[in-house]
C-alpha cells in the first residue's frame, strides 16, 4: 500500500538500527521520551523495541488524550448525559473509560444514550436529525484535535443549530512536557516530539526545552521509520553534543505550525486557569474551556456539571507512567486487577496508553525476545 | 532482598482492603494472587533483570482465574467476539450448562447419536444492514451454521430457521431474505426443514432477526479441535480476511468512505472437504468470524497450552480492507470473516494442505501464515511486516458492533 508500506520496510530499519547502534558510547545509557501516544502505539505495534541496543530506553510521555482525563470529568460526563433528553456523542476510546460508577458503556447499559462518532462533525448531523434532543460533544484531546471541535462549533454557529454544545476536556501539551521536565524523579536525554500536536503548533513552542533545559527534541511521524529515523536524528545530537528542534515530520509539520487552526481555536476557546490532569494533578493554564462568546455552545455553562473531583484508587500509578516514572509492567496492580478488559487507569484505556499498548502488544520478555533474535540472525549467517 | 526498589511495588500488600465498589474487588483477587497454593504470601518480586518476567508469570497466574462478568448489565462489548464475549460464555452459560460436550466450546458440538456422529450447532444473525455488498441477512444465517458443521469435520444436512420480525417490516424484504437463503441452501446442499416464526411490537426489534441451527453428520474417523494443536503444526488461513467485516462496516455509510469490497459470505464445505481428503489428519479447524483471525489464534494458544507464532507478511489482506483497517485504526487481525477457515495441520502435511485449499475457488489466496510450537505457551506472537516483534492478544471492547 503506498503511502504506508514505504514507512515500514524492514531492510531500511536494518540499515537504521545499525547507524544508532555505532552511535552509542560504550557504557552509556540513554533514555529517551516519546511524547506522544500515537508513538507509543507505533513503537508497540510494530516490535520496533527489537532494533534498539539495550543502551537506549524508550519512555513513554504524557501525550495520550483520554489517558489525561480524571475521574472526575468521566463523572461530570455521565452525568451530563443523564440529562433528559441529552444524547452524548464522544469518540470510541472514551467509552471505556472508568469514572467512579462506571464507564460510557455501563451508562447507555443503564439507560443513558452515549454515541460514538469518527468526527465531531457527526454531532452535528446527529443534532440536526434530533431536533427535540441536546446534543453535547465530548471533546478531548490536545491541539490535534481541539481545531476540529473549534471547527464544529463555528459551523454549528453558521448554521444557527441551538441544541448542540461541548463539554471540553481540551488540554495542552506544552505545560504538560514542563511539568516532566521540572520533575525530579526523571533524567531523560532527549525527546520524541508529538507529530500531530506539531502539524498545528509547529516546532517553536518546544525551542525551551533545547535552550533551557538542553535536550535535544526531534518531532518525528507515526510509521515506525519515522520513530527509528527521530531516533537515530537524537542520537547524532547527542553524539555531537547538540540540543536543538529539529523536524523529521517536515512533510507533515510546518514550522510555524497551521496559524488557520489556531485562529479557530483561538476563536472558540480560551486557557483555564488550571485544569487537573490524571496522575498529574492540577497544572495551571494546561487546558482551553470555551469562550463566553459561544456560552450557548458551553456544556459547562448550559448545564449544572457537577465538578466534584475524584481521587484515583490508591493502587493506580497512571500518575508515574504518564510521567516516564515507571515502566507499565512496575505498576503494582499492572495486568493483575487492572486490565484492558476492566481497566482501573485510563493508560490501561486508549490504544495510545502505554498500559494498554504493552499489555496488548508488548507482553513477553524482551529479553527472550533478543536472544531469539540472535539465535535467528546467527542461524541466517550460518545458512 | 528487598532493596528500595522492589519495595516500592510491592509494600503495601493489602491493596483493596478499603476501597469500595469494583475496583476494590479487582484489588482485593489482585492480593490473592500473591498467596501461592499453601497460602502462603509469595515474596516480594526480585530485584534482577528478570523481575518483568514475574510480572509476566502474576498475570498468567491472574488470566487463569475463574473467568466472572463483573459488570452489572449486559454491554455491547459482551457481543464482540473478544475478551468480554470469552467471559460471558465461559461463566455464565458454561458454569449453567456444563457437559462434556459443551466444554469443549467448539463451533458446533460433536455427538453420537445411536451409530452415527453427529455435528449440531446454531447461530442467531443481526447484522445491520441487513442487505449489503456480497450478501444479505439470509445467505449469512445459511453460511455462518453451514460453515459451523463442516469446520467440525461434519457433512451439513438439515437446517431449522427461526425469525424474529418487527412489526412493519416490509414484505418485500422478507422475501428477499428467504430467497438468499433458499440459493445458499441449495449451493451448500442443506434444506431448511424446520423453522418457527416471532413477530414483536415496532421498535422491540431492528427490521429481523434470524437463527439458523443445523445437524450434519461426521463420516471421517477421528475429532477435530483446537485443544489437539502441538508444536510443529502449521497454520494456515483459507483466503485474504477482514472482507466481511470492512464490507458492512462501510455499508452503514456512516463514515464516508468508499471501496470496491465485497463480503466473503460462502458455504466451506466444499473447500474443507477438498482438504480433509487431502489431509486425514488436519488437527483443528475453525471459520474466522467475529473476533477474526486473531480470535482463533488465541483460542487455538489457550486449548493447547502451546505459543502460536504468525508472520504479518505472510497474511493475506487485501488492498483495501488494509487500506480502510488504516483509516480506521483497526487491525484486519481482529475483523470478521463469514467464508474464511483456519486449520491447524501437522507441519509435514502443509504443503498438502495449502495445495488442497488452493484447488478450491474460495481459497485461491490460501496461505501458511505460521506455526504452533512450544515456547510461550497461551502466547500468540506476530512476527511484525516492519520485522520486530509483538503479541496479539484477544480483542478488547467493540469497534464493529451487529456484523453477522
Amino acid at each position: 500500500m503506498r503511502f504506508v508500506d514505504e514507512f515500514r520496510d524492514a531492510d531500511k530499519a536494518h540499515a537504521l538500527a545499525a547507524k544508532i547502534a555505532a552511535l552509542c558510547e560504550p557504557g552509556r545509557q540513554y533514555k529517551l521520551m516519546e511524547v506522544c501516544g500515537g508513538h507509543t502505539h507505533t513503537i508497540y505495534k510494530h516490535g520496533l523495541e527489537d532494533y534498539l541496543p539495550e543502551s537506549i530506553t524508550l519512555v513513554h510521555g504524557p501525550g495520550c488524550p483520554v489517558c489525561v482525563i480524571p475521574m472526575g470529568r468521566v463523572d461530570d460526563a455521565i452525568h451530563l448525559a443523564s440529562q433528559p433528553d441529552v444524547i452524548m456523542t464522544s469518540f470510541g476510546d472514551m467509552m471505556r473509560v472508568p469514572g467512579s460508577g462506571g464507564s460510557f458503556f455501563d451508562a447507555n447499559a443503564e439507560g443513558t444514550n452515549i454515541r460514538m462518532v469518527y468526527s465531531p462533525l457527526d454531532s452535528l448531523k446527529i443534532a440536526t436529525q434530533n431536533p427535540d434532543k441536546r446534543v453535547v460533544f465530548m471533546a478531548i484531546g490536545f491541539e490535534t484535535t481541539a481545531p476540529s471541535t473549534a471547527m464544529t462549533m463555528l459551523r454549528a454557529a453558521a448554521q444557527g443549530l441551538e441544541n448542540f454544545s461541548v463539554f471540553c476536556n481540551h488540554v495542552t501539551i506544552i505545560p504538560a512536557i514542563k511539568a516532566i521536565l521540572d520533575s525530579p524523579d526523571l533524567r531523560l536525554d532527549g525527546f520524541i516530539g508529538p507529530g500531530h500536536v506539531s502539524t498545528v503548533i509547529g516546532c517553536r513552542p518546544y525551542e525551551f526545552i533545547a535552550r533551557d533545559y538542553g535536550k535535544p527534541v526531534v518531532v518525528a511521524g507515526f510509521e515506525p521509520l519515522d520513530i527509528l529515523q527521530s531516533i537515530y536524528m537524537l542520537m547524532v545530537q547527542l553524539s555531537e553534543g547538540r540540543s536543538e528542534v529539529e523536524n523529521q515530520y517536515s512533510r507533515v509539520v510546518p514550522w510555524d505550525g497551521n496559524p488557520v487552526a489556531l485562529k479557530a481555536i483561538g476563536e472558540t476557546m480560551e486557557l483555564r486557569p488550571y485544569f487537573e490532569w490524571r496522575g498529574l494533578g492540577f497544572i495551571s493554564h494546561s487546558a482551553l474551556g470555551v469562550r463566553e462568546k459561544y456560552a450557548a455552545m458551553d456544556a459547562e455553562r448550559l448545564f449544572q456539571v457537577p465538578g466534584v473531583r475524584v481521587a484515583d484508587p490508591k493502587a493506580c500509578q497512571c500518575g508515574e507512567v504518564l510521567k516516564g516514572v515507571l515502566k507499565p509492567w512496575e505498576c503494582k496492580v499492572f495486568g493483575t486487577a487492572c486490565t484492558p478488559e476492566t481497566p482501573i487507569g485510563t493508560c490501561m484505556v486508549s490504544p495510545e496508553g502505554a498500559c494498554a499498548a504493552y499489555y496488548n502488544f508488548g507482553r513477553m520478555n524482551r529479553n527472550r525476545v533478543a536472544e531469539a533474535n540472535r539465535g535467528a540472525r546467527a542461524e541466517v549467517t550460518r545458512a | 532482598m528487598t532493596s528500595r526498589g522492589s519495595g516500592r511495588l510491592d509494600h503495601d500488600h493489602q491493596l483493596g482492603q478499603d476501597q469500595p465498589g469494583w475496583i476494590g474487588q479487582a484489588l482485593r483477587e489482585h492480593d490473592q494472587l500473591e498467596v501461592d497454593a499453601a497460602g502462603r504470601r509469595r515474596l516480594p518480586l526480585a530485584e534482577s533483570a528478570d523481575r518483568e518476567q514475574q510480572v509476566l508469570d502474576r498475570i498468567d497466574r491472574a488470566r487463569r482465574r475463574k473467568p466472572r462478568v463483573r459488570e452489572e448489565r449486559i454491554t455491547m462489548s459482551h457481543g464482540s467476539g473478544g475478551k468480554a464475549t470469552h467471559t460471558l460464555i465461559e461463566a455464565i452459560f458454561l458454569d449453567a450448562f456444563r457437559n462434556p460436550l459443551l466444554e469443549p466450546l467448539e463451533d458446533a458440538a460433536q455427538l453420537r447419536v445411536g451409530g452415527s456422529r453427529i455435528a449440531l450447532t446454531t447461530d442467531s444473525y443481526v447484522v445491520s444492514p441487513l442487505f449489503f455488498p456480497g450478501g444479505d441477512i439470509g445467505d449469512l444465517a445459511v453460511n455462518g451454521t453451514v460453515n459451523d458443521l463442516s469446520v467440525a469435520g461434519a457433512t451439513p444436512l438439515y437446517l431449522s430457521a427461526g425469525f424474529i420480525l418487527e412489526e412493519g417490516f416490509p414484505v418485500a424484504d422478507l422475501n428477499r431474505v428467504t430467497e438468499s437463503m433458499r440459493a445458499a441452501a441449495a449451493a451448500a446442499g442443506v434444506h431448511v426443514v424446520t423453522g418457527d416464526t416471532k413477530v414483536v411490537q415496532k421498535g422491540k426489534a431492528d427490521g429481523c432477526y434470524i437463527n439458523t441451527a443445523g445437524i450434519g453428520l461426521i463420516e471421517r474417523d477421528g475429532s477435530l479441535g483446537v485443544a489437539r494443536a502441538q508444536p510443529g503444526d502449521a497454520i494456515l488461513v483459507s483466503g485474504p480476511i477482514g472482507d466481511h467485516g470492512i464490507t458492512i462496516m462501510l455499508a452503514r455509510g456512516e463514515l464516508d468512505i468508499e471501496a470496491d469490497i465485497c463480503s466473503d459470505t460462502a458455504p466451506l464445505n466444499g473447500l474443507v472437504a477438498g482438504l480433509l481428503d487431502a489431509v486425514p489428519g488436519v488437527r483443528a479447524m475453525r471459520d474466522a468470524t467475529r473476533g477474526g483471525v486473531a480470535t482463533i489464534l488465541n483460542e487455538i494458544a489457550k486449548a493447547a497450552g502451546v505459543g502460536v507464532l504468525v508472520s504479518e507478511d505472510d497474511i493475506p489482506v487485501r488492498a483495501e480492507v488494509r487500506g480502510a483497517s488504516e483509516l480506521l485504526g483497526i487491525d484486519p487481525m481482529y475483523v470478521a470473516c463469514e467464508g474464511r477457515l483456519v486449520a491447524v495441520v501437522p507441519g509435514e502435511d502443509s504443503g498438502p494442505a495449502l495445495a488442497a485449499l488452493r484447488a478450491h475457488p474460495l481459497g485461491e489466496q490460501a496461505a501458511v501464515i505460521g506455526h504452533v510450537r512450544a515456547e510461550q505457551p497461551g502466547i500468540v506472537q506476530l512476527k511484525t511486516a516492519f520485522g520486530g516483534t509483538r503479541i496479539v492478544d484477544l480483542l478488547v471492547g467493540d469497534p464493529l458492533p451487529r456484523i453477522c
